[in-house]
């Protein structure tokens, strides 16, 4: 029964999404590793890494569908929360280095021998420990997101006034981090990373491992949103996006659900930050620019907003698009491309690619059934 | 203490009197031939090369320190046949000293001019003296100050000869100064001396003079030492207000830089509620044309290179808002209502300008020069004030109170209002709501385009430009209230006053952040800002 319940939660968009994820999941870990390399379908490591570093911006982006596409709380921060969960993986994996740093000192990363501290500053404390860093990962973005929507969503800032709060929030973290009495590494930020959990980070296993994690946390994020988006709560979160104010006349507390969506969803961004920072190996303060929560943006609206395998496609189509124009001769032309890009989906297609299709989908079966109902009506 | 200061006042009459007195005997010496004391030197007698000394240096003229300079490093030589005077530069160039010219062939058997160590020493006072009485305001200032500076008690004598015959009061006032701290540091004045010379001081507010109150010796009398702690104490009240006055200063120069850039914003986003997110690319692409602008000047005429900034004002403006209209009519108009989908395809509009910048002129920074009259400074009651911003601020509150009265007075400004109200009823009068539209948001762009040739005299100018000020800009009308230009104009001044005020505490990086998280906060206590719209307008 349970399962049933569970298993009508998704529509075909989302089977095929699953079905493919799971094809990637399972297949290019295991090409990489087994394959010979001369093979045809074998998947080199570099290649695996970049859909690897996608799957963490897909799942950003279904974070971010998450708030702008059901509930309509466009967030120009979302970078941010991202950038917090990859720094607190970056914390991690820093002291993981321990005492083979350049400057050998056993507790304190290089940055802060360098900047001549004696001892660890008290929020380093407890990164050391996994499980600590892990639940650090989800909960330092999803804490600043409660922090923030608890203020924001209670004196009802909605609309674009929240989008540029959100973009201050993101900007001032920018600030705060390019210090270096900061303490998280200043404008270098966190890098030279040497092992994961005891493994090493550059090896072939580890960066298969990571990948299928990162493949399977995709998964789990798009079950859970799907799963948020299609109960009854889901069902007041649309509502709240179409018309906030007669949901709260028909007696819903809209700040409560917006807190909650929205800090689940911090916490999602959090983790595909965490996902990424190990396998590109760095993470710095320019994470934060609010240039990279704008586009981050762009790629649900391209995906088409509200639709969460959307989300997720965009952010690959878009980035596939970003790395194949910024190598190569055509790089100066990317932000002419990215900036069209913003235009053409505005203006041209507002459901993005998956609205869009399931818009044609939908008109066709409409077509057909009227076709039938018109067939049948000389028999009656 | 009130004794004191009448005490003070008969004594600077006195000065006064005797110093003009001194003026009316020393003049005549002054005018002594300089070719004639010259001679003098030739005599080879310590006694008149005392006389000679004593003479040039009283001349004033322009060759008496080149020509004392050289007897005291035994580079003044004279011809015993001719009995002419010759001196002889670093750079081993003999000059007839009398003219100064150079001489090619110098005759043979050059004898030095000798002296000894007593008209060395007063040769050196001379030289003092000189820099002290040289023609040249700006010389006789900078050997004031280094006279404060060293507290060189020989320098005394030379001080007061200086003093005697100084015209210009406030050169006088520094030389006071200097010879204030000379009694101060020397030994055996007497208590008036000190307490008068106490006095001069605390008419100096800055640190040198904090400390040379402080170097009053323990030994020194009771009167005087409490008037110096009473002296030390007013100072360094005037210091700190000075540096408040400052802060403000700096941070209403910060505040209209900032008024500057909002202000377009405020008429797209405040006035039509479209949130424009390439406004700081208008600005970038005002500033790019004032460069433009410059180079055709200092291409083809450099002469009049400081009309390259009126000039550039209007051509900013009607190019920035013909592209500002351009975006309105390709993009925007088919986004009326839907905010968000209107921030995301300006955003695009932004990358696209600043990559097509890029592109053009490369992403380095573009040299845009200072016309003369906004380089320099000038100097307010101890503040160092310099013309560009000055410039700036004024040219701020202009286009602000322009803009107020074309929004009040002109026909577009009545139809803008109109449309703004109620979109209809104003369609329903006959106004046509899309020129409308259109205008405004090509006002708006202009705006952005003449702050970017003002900004650009102040910030480099390169495609990040307009990046830099977006944020701040919404900042500003959203913390002033969306739709009220009076608003705008107190949130820009109170946000740039608050940030240099909290600069000195924290930093520049940690104010901004302060200043961005007050404004988070403030954004949940009060969503609209400031200077809230109230009533109907509010719903629109």
């Amino acid at each position: 029964m349970i399962t049933k319940l569970f298993l009508e939660r998704f529509d075909k968009a989302g089977w095929i999404f699953l079905g493919i994820m799971a094809a990637v999941a399972i297949f290019v870990p295991l090409s990489n590793l087994l394959l010979p390399v001369d093979s045809a379908l074998h998947v080199p490591t570099h290649v695996m890494s970049l859909i690897g570093k996608y799957l963490c911006y897909a799942i950003l982006a279904l974070s971010l569908d998450l708030v702008w596409g059901y509930c309509g709380i466009l967030s120009l921060g979302h970078g941010a929360f991202f950038a917090l969960g990859g720094y607190a993986m970056g914390m991690y994996l820093m002291r993981q280095i321990g005492p083979r740093g350049v400057y050998g000192n056993p507790v304190l990363p290089d940055f802060m021998v360098f900047l001549n501290w004696k001892e660890l500053p008290w929020f380093w404390y407890g990164f050391d420990m996994f499980p600590f860093a892990l639940l650090m990962m989800a909960l330092a973005p999803g804490l600043l997101a409660f922090l923030f929507g608890w203020l924001a969503f209670r004196s009802r800032v909605t609309g674009v006034y929240l989008s540029i709060i959100t973009q201050a929030m993101t900007y001032a973290l920018l600030l705060a981090f390019f210090r270096n009495d900061m303490g998280f590494g200043g404008n270098n930020g966190l890098t030279d990373f040497k092992d994961i959990l005891g493994f090493n980070i550059q090896a072939q296993g580890t960066r298969a491992a990571l990948f299928f994690v990162t493949a399977l946390l995709l998964i789990l994020s798009y079950v859970l949103a799907r799963w948020m988006v299609t109960t009854a709560f889901g069902k007041v979160l649309i509502a709240v996006r179409d018309a906030e104010s007669r949901t709260r006349f028909l007696g819903y507390r809209v700040e409560h659900f917006k807190l909650l969506v929205f800090t689940v969803s911090a916490a999602m961004a959090g983790i595909a930050g965490a996902l990424y920072v190990p396998q590109v190996g760095i993470i710095n303060p320019s994470e934060f620019s609010p240039a990279n929560s704008i586009e981050a943006v762009i790629w649900v609206a391209v995906g088409g907003r509200g639709t969460l395998v959307g989300a997720a496609l965009g952010a690959v189509v878009v980035n596939f698009l970003k790395t194949s124009f910024t190598t190569g001769f055509l790089a100066p032309y990317w932000l002419f491309m990215l900036g069209g890009l913003f235009i053409a989906v505005t203006l041209a297609m507002p459901k993005g690619i998956v609205g869009t299709l399931q818009d044609w989908s939908g008109r066709n079966r409409a077509r057909a059934s009227a076709l039938d109902a018109s067939a049948q009506k000389p028999a009656e | 203490m009130r004794v004191v200061i009448i005490v003070i006042q008969i004594r600077a009459f006195c000065a006064a009197v005797f110093s003009l007195l001194a003026i009316l005997v020393y003049a005549p010496a002054a005018q002594a031939d300089f070719a004639a004391s010259l001679a003098r030197f030739a005599q080879d007698e310590f006694a008149e090369t005392a006389i000679a000394i004593d003479e040039i240096a009283a001349s004033g003229d322009s060759r008496a320190q080149n020509v004392l300079e050289a007897l005291v490093s035994a580079r003044l030589f004279v011809d015993p046949a001719s009995k002419k005077v010759f001196r002889r530069t670093v750079a081993n160039v003999v000059h007839d000293a009398t003219n100064g010219e150079p001489v090619a062939a110098p005759p043979v058997g050059l004898q030095v001019v000798r002296i000894n160590n007593r008209l060395r020493g007063a040769t050196q006072n001379a030289i003092g003296a000189l820099t002290l009485m040289a023609p040249d305001p700006a010389r006789r200032r900078a050997a004031a100050e280094s006279i404060f500076k060293s507290r060189d008690a020989t320098a005394l004598a030379p001080l007061e000869a200086a003093i005697k015959i100084e015209k210009d009061p406030a050169i006088a006032a520094l030389f006071a100064q200097a010879r204030a701290v000379l009694v101060l540091a020397a030994q055996g004045t007497t208590k008036d001396q000190q307490l008068d010379a106490i006095n001069i001081l605390r008419t100096r507010a800055d640190i040198g003079a904090i400390a040379a109150l402080r170097s009053v010796s323990d030994k020194a009398d009771a009167d005087v030492k409490t008037l110096a702690a009473d002296a030390v104490a007013t100072i360094e009240a005037r210091l700190r207000l000075m540096s408040h006055v400052q802060n403000v200063w700096y941070g209403l120069s910060l505040g209209s830089v900032l008024l500057l850039a909002a202000i377009g914003l405020a008429i797209t986003f405040g006035v039509m509620g479209v949130i424009n997110m390439a406004h700081g690319e208008m600005v970038m692409l005002g500033a790019y044309t004032t460069f433009l602008v410059q180079e055709v000047f200092r291409a083809y005429a450099p002469d009049w290179f400081d009309w390259s900034l009126p000039v550039a004002l209007p051509l900013a403006f009607v190019f920035t808002g013909l592209v500002g209209i351009a975006i309105e009519r390709g993009v925007i108009r088919f986004l009326y209502g839907r905010p968000l989908e209107t921030l995301l395809a300006t955003w695009g509009v932004s990358l696209i300008l600043q990559q097509t910048v890029r592109t053009t002129f490369g992403p380095t920074n573009r040299e845009v020069g200072a016309p003369s009259y906004m380089s320099g400074a000038f100097d307010l009651f101890g503040l160092s004030v310099t013309w560009g911003r000055m410039w700036i601020i004024v040219f701020t509150l202009f286009v602000f109170v322009s803009l107020l009265l074309a929004l009040k007075h002109t026909s577009l400004g009545l139809h803008m209002r109109a449309v703004t109200q109620n979109r209809r009823m104003a369609s329903a009068m006959g106004i046509r709501t899309p020129w409308v539209d259109a205008m405004t948001f090509g006002l708006g762009s202009g705006l952005a385009g003449i702050a970017g040739v003002a900004l650009s005299q102040i910030d480099n100018v390169s495609p990040n430009l307009g990046q830099s000020y977006i944020i701040d800009s919404f900042m500003v009308v959203v913390f002033g209230g969306v739709g009220n230009l009076w608003g705008t104009l107190v949130s820009a001044f109170a946000l740039g006053v608050a940030n240099k005020f909290l600069e000195p505490m924290a930093g520049a990086v940690l104010a901004k952040i302060f200043i961005l998280v007050l404004l988070i906060l403030f954004i949940q206590k009060r969503p609209r800002g400031l200077f809230a719209l109230k009533g109907r307008a509010v719903e629109a």
